[in-house]
């Protein structure tokens, strides 16, 4: 067993785990924050993404003992308040999920792919760096269309700020 | 149609809870004293068990129990059954080999579940599931089911002589033969329907509580249909009667068909919370997904159309060996029988029409409906054949198809179906419009400037959705009737909740179902709740699968909405003093036609309640349920076109252009209509090009049993679709509506590969067409 101490969604959070838990069931069973999801054992589906210090990674593919002394943010964290996140509005305009299983995965990605690509994105960069999220019910489609409205409304959001 | 009644572009009530974290899924419910199980699975295709060990295991950290198959025979559990029951030509019933939810002797297939551990943690139980011996003799294996028909092939149950679970025939075979022989022109083709594996991207999991104090057994599971689960798991594997099970299906990630089903493992946490006095719950990783979900698919045919001089289509001759797996899953029987052979006259006006089915175990994972079920492996022979006879005939495959089409209303096919309603023609031209048809010369020499080859495939498909009139199933041996119920209770103050047998996997039914609602009674979406998928808050349900919540589900809300505005008319017209005849609902109340008197909706409702003033001999309160049965299955049908490039250096496929029209009838929110259809062709397309599920033929090993090996359409594999929609109302239904939810899946796959065997030239190629195959069908073209 090892203690592990980490920030999720702004809170300090310190836990037990076995040495072997990955962050994704540390959050889920230890935590109960139960949007992150498990959709594969391969490291391949991206249901699982989170923020870690602020970059996107596979929370099924890191312990949670690596995560100790880390940021986390999970999609319970990403809305500011009641306030949706710019991509959760535009996962909820544009259709942008059905089941819904995959979805934290993929705003949680998309957040980050809008974050890298400050200069904007088009519908071919979004497809290639949708790379690690697999969504079986949407075509991506529409998962395509709401991170291209996303971004749009971000740049102009950095836009006003700056 | 208001703001967001029938017809609006809404969007989604359920989405808030999904796109913040707060969906409930199966894997995310706890219950206090909760603990896990893990499955010991067989790791041969075909074996028998000589002995089970499980002394070691018992005796690992945290373990509460391990139990075998034996035991839950012993306390009586039944086995596994399916449900449709299927008569071979010879009048014989379809043999049924016994499943049992553990096997006690003999396994069939790799996965097929042994034995169970409890313990405290997750990881404690994989642990302890390694530690039970099983000791196996193995068996020679067969997955393909051709070969498993050969004599001398290794032989799965004893019921079933040479794997043959029945050998059934539809249509008239000798006016066939007949047409075949005077035919001017027959093309013949042998085809291939891909195995494929569902993969709704929630696992399949299973929560079982046995409560001792009440002696009730409560099971949270990813299920489509929660009360065919429970009348299934009541009648027929005995684990508890339905007033003492509750099944509750909450958020489901994702179906597909692959949780219509009622599997081992749902039926072992309720047996094993009894057993070992805990909650169990049981949660598939992706592994056990691949290798226990139901399959679905593989289809292996051989196809004859006939045509006359002037190029009318006048028979067609189809044998299909369909591989059903090591048992029969619930509905396996009726996917390649009534769901598959009674679509083979596609959009076509053909007199004669003859199919013979032989349904075959393998030692390979249970086969049942998957998206489409049946109605993708049809269409494929009938566009696939009819775009090849296009191009032994030297004619346009769209003119071929339109020359052919059924244009009069209702049309009785040779295979069972009477097609209602339609105009093959419109979704014709307007996916070429939309496809630029006849610019495609003109983009084909452009792309063979650049070195790339260029075709175009069509396919124009039909189906069957809606399932089903009860009486008509049950004569073709269906074990239920596929009507569907509802309820309409409007509360004291006027919001309304609706309670439903179908059950949303990410079909929207929470904002298209109170669109319904608003649409009729002009209260506001937000007033109105649905509640679906716990066996104890909605009396009865049939659930979701076949496109069939839209035209049978809503029909029941439907049915339940007459008779609570009826009762509302009539306690308006009291209050109001008017004629019941006179009074009209709308934007929230009840008036006076052509006056300015007016109830409020709210004030209705209360005054339902407070039932102080109700007309003479009527019953307080407002709540009215209905039951709908169809009269008729609907046809939802339409044109796909598809068009690819292919590099003939590497055998690579991209998909170019995507273009769908379909006809779903009545629409109630297009936003999410246009969602099913992107995504059904993203699972054609995954079929056409993509997946392909394949065992190890010599072992009976699933090759194929992860992300790294089973190809999954991501973002890059797929363009955007451009899609649009024609509309003939279903005269069926009152809504007119037909159901949406499986054409693309549909039609798809024949636009891919008709689109890949016109740019390259060669006709000869299976699904998934990966780049090795296309670059091995140009090398053989190239040859000749
Ligand atoms: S769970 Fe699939 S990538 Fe993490
Ligand atoms: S919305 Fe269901 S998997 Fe993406």
């Amino acid at each position: 067993m090892s203690e592990v101490k980490m920030v999720v969604n702004g809170r300090t959070i310190t836990g037990n785990v076995e040495d072997r838990t990955l962050l994704v069931h540390f959050l889920r069973e230890n935590l109960g924050m139960t949007g992150t999801h498990v959709g594969c054992d391969t490291s391949q589906c991206g249901a699982c993404v989170v923020h870690l210090d602020g970059k996107a990674v596979k929370s099924c593919s890191i312990l949670a003992v690596q995560a100790s002394g880390s940021e986390v943010v999970t999609i319970e964290g990403l809305a500011d308040g009641s306030d949706l996140h710019p991509v959760q509005a535009a996962f909820r305009e544009h259709h942008g999920l059905q089941c819904g299983f995959c979805t934290p995965g993929m705003i949680m990605a998309a957040t980050d792919m809008i974050n890298r690509h400050p200069e904007g994105l088009d519908e071919k960069t979004v497809r290639a760096e949708l790379e690690g999220n697999i969504c079986r019910c949407t075509g991506y489609h529409n998962i395509v269309k709401a991170i291209l409205a996303a971004s749009e409304v971000m740049s102009k959001g950095a836009a006003k700020a700056a | 149609m208001g703001l967001e009644g029938i017809g609006a572009r809404v969007v989604r009530k359920e989405d808030k809870r999904f796109i913040t974290g707060a969906g409930r899924y199966v894997d995310d419910m706890v219950v206090p004293g909760m603990k896990h199980a893990a499955f010991v699975r067989s790791p041969h295709a075909h074996a028998d068990i000589e002995s089970i060990d499980v002394s070691a295991a018992r005796a690992m950290p945290g373990v509460i129990g391990v139990l075998t198959g034996r035991e839950i025979k012993a306390d009586g559990i039944g086995n596994l059954i399916c449900g449709w029951m299927i008569h071979s030509k010879d009048g014989t019933p379809m043999k049924m080999g016994a499943w049992s939810p553990m096997a006690t002797d003999r396994v069939r297939f790799v996965g097929e579940a042994v034995a169970v551990v409890v313990a405290e943690t997750k990881a404690d139980a994989r642990d302890a599931a390694e530690a039970v011996v099983v000791n196996y003799r193995e068996r020679p294996a067969i997955t393909d089911a051709v070969a498993a028909l050969q004599d001398g092939a290794p032989q799965l149950h004893p019921e079933a002589d040479n794997n043959l679970i029945y050998d059934w025939d539809i249509g008239d075979a000798s006016a066939v033969e007949k047409a075949m022989a005077s035919a001017a022109h027959v093309t013949t083709m042998h085809l291939v329907n891909n195995r494929l594996v569902p993969n709704a991207m929630e696992p399949r999991a299973a929560l079982g509580h046995y409560d001792k104090a009440e002696d009730h057994y409560t099971c949270w599971t990813t299920s489509q249909n929660p009360h065919v689960a429970r009348v299934v798991m009541s009648a027929f594997y005995n684990v508890a009667p339905e007033n003492k099970l509750r099944v509750i299906a909450p958020d489901v990630g994702g179906g597909f068909g692959s949780k219509i089903f009622i599997y081992p493992e749902e039926i072992v946490c309720l047996w094993a919370s009894k057993k070992t006095g805990v909650p169990v719950k049981w949660v598939a990783d992706r592994t056990e997904s691949f290798l226990t979900d139901a399959h679905g698919r593989d289809h292996v045919t051989e196809v004859k159309l006939a045509f006359d001089a002037n190029n009318r289509m006048t028979a067609m001759k189809v044998e299909t060996v369909a591989n059903l797996g090591g048992y029969m899953s619930l509905f396996s029987s009726s996917v390649p029988t009534y769901l598959y052979a009674t679509l083979l006259s596609g959009q076509y006006a053909i007199p004669a029409i003859h199919c013979n089915v032989k349904a075959v175990y393998t030692n390979t994972a249970p086969v049942d409906a998957y998206r489409g079920a049946g109605r993708p492996e049809a269409t494929y022979v009938v566009e696939r054949v009819v775009e090849t006879a296009a191009r032994e005939l030297g004619v346009s495959p769209a003119e071929l198809r339109r020359q052919n089409f059924i244009t009069t209303f209702p049309h009785q096919t040779p295979v069972i179906m009477a097609y209602d309603a339609g105009d093959y023609a419109a979704s014709l031209d307007a996916a070429m419009k939309a496809a630029d048809h006849a610019g495609f010369p003109a983009r084909k020499a452009e792309a063979a400037s650049r070195g790339k080859l260029r075709g175009l495939g069509m396919s124009c498909y039909i189906e069957a959705c809606g399932i089903a009139p009860s009486q008509a199933v049950g004569s073709l041996g269906a074990g239920v009737g596929l009507w569907e119920s509802a309820e309409v209770r409007v509360n004291m103050a006027g919001t309304i909740e609706v309670l439903t047998g179908s059950h949303s996997h990410g079909q929207g039914h929470e904002t298209t179902f109170a669109q319904l609602v608003s649409h009729r009674l002009g209260v506001p979406i937000d007033q109105v709740s649905i509640v679906h998928g716990d066996t104890d808050k909605v009396q009865m349900g049939m659930g979701t699968y076949g496109s069939r919540s839209g035209a049978v589900g809503m029909s029941a809300i439907v049915k339940a909405l007459d008779k609570v505005e009826a009762k509302a008319r009539k306690i308006a017209a009291h209050l109001l003093e008017a004629d019941e005849a006179d009074i009209v609902i709308e934007n929230g109340e009840l008036k006076v036609a052509g006056t300015d008197k007016a109830l409020p909706w709210f004030q209705m409702a209360l005054a339902a309640y407070a039932a102080h003033n109700l007309p003479a001999g009527m019953e307080p309160g407002l709540k009215e349920g209905a039951f709908y049965d169809p009269t008729n299955f609907t046809f939802p049908a339409g044109c796909y076109i598809c068009e690819v490039e292919v590099d003939p250096e590497t055998g690579t496929t991209e998909i170019v252009q995507f273009v769908a029209a379909d006809d779903f009838g009545n629409i109630i929110n297009p936003m999410i209509v246009e969602g099913q259809v992107h995504g059904g062709i993203a699972q054609g397309v995954g079929q056409a090009l993509l997946e392909g599920c394949h065992y190890d033929p010599a072992t009976g090993q699933l090759i194929t049993a992860s992300y790294m090996d089973y190809t999954m359409p991501r973002a890059g594999d797929l363009p955007s679709f451009v899609v649009s929609t024609t509309n003939t109302p279903c005269p069926g239904n009152p809504l007119g509506i037909k159901g949406c939810g499986e054409a693309g899946a549909i039609g798809s796959p024949p636009a891919v590969i008709n689109a890949i065997t016109d740019a390259i030239g060669n006709n000869d190629l299976t699904m998934p067409a990966t780049p090795q195959k296309v670059w091995a069908a140009i090398r053989a073209a190239t040859k000749h």
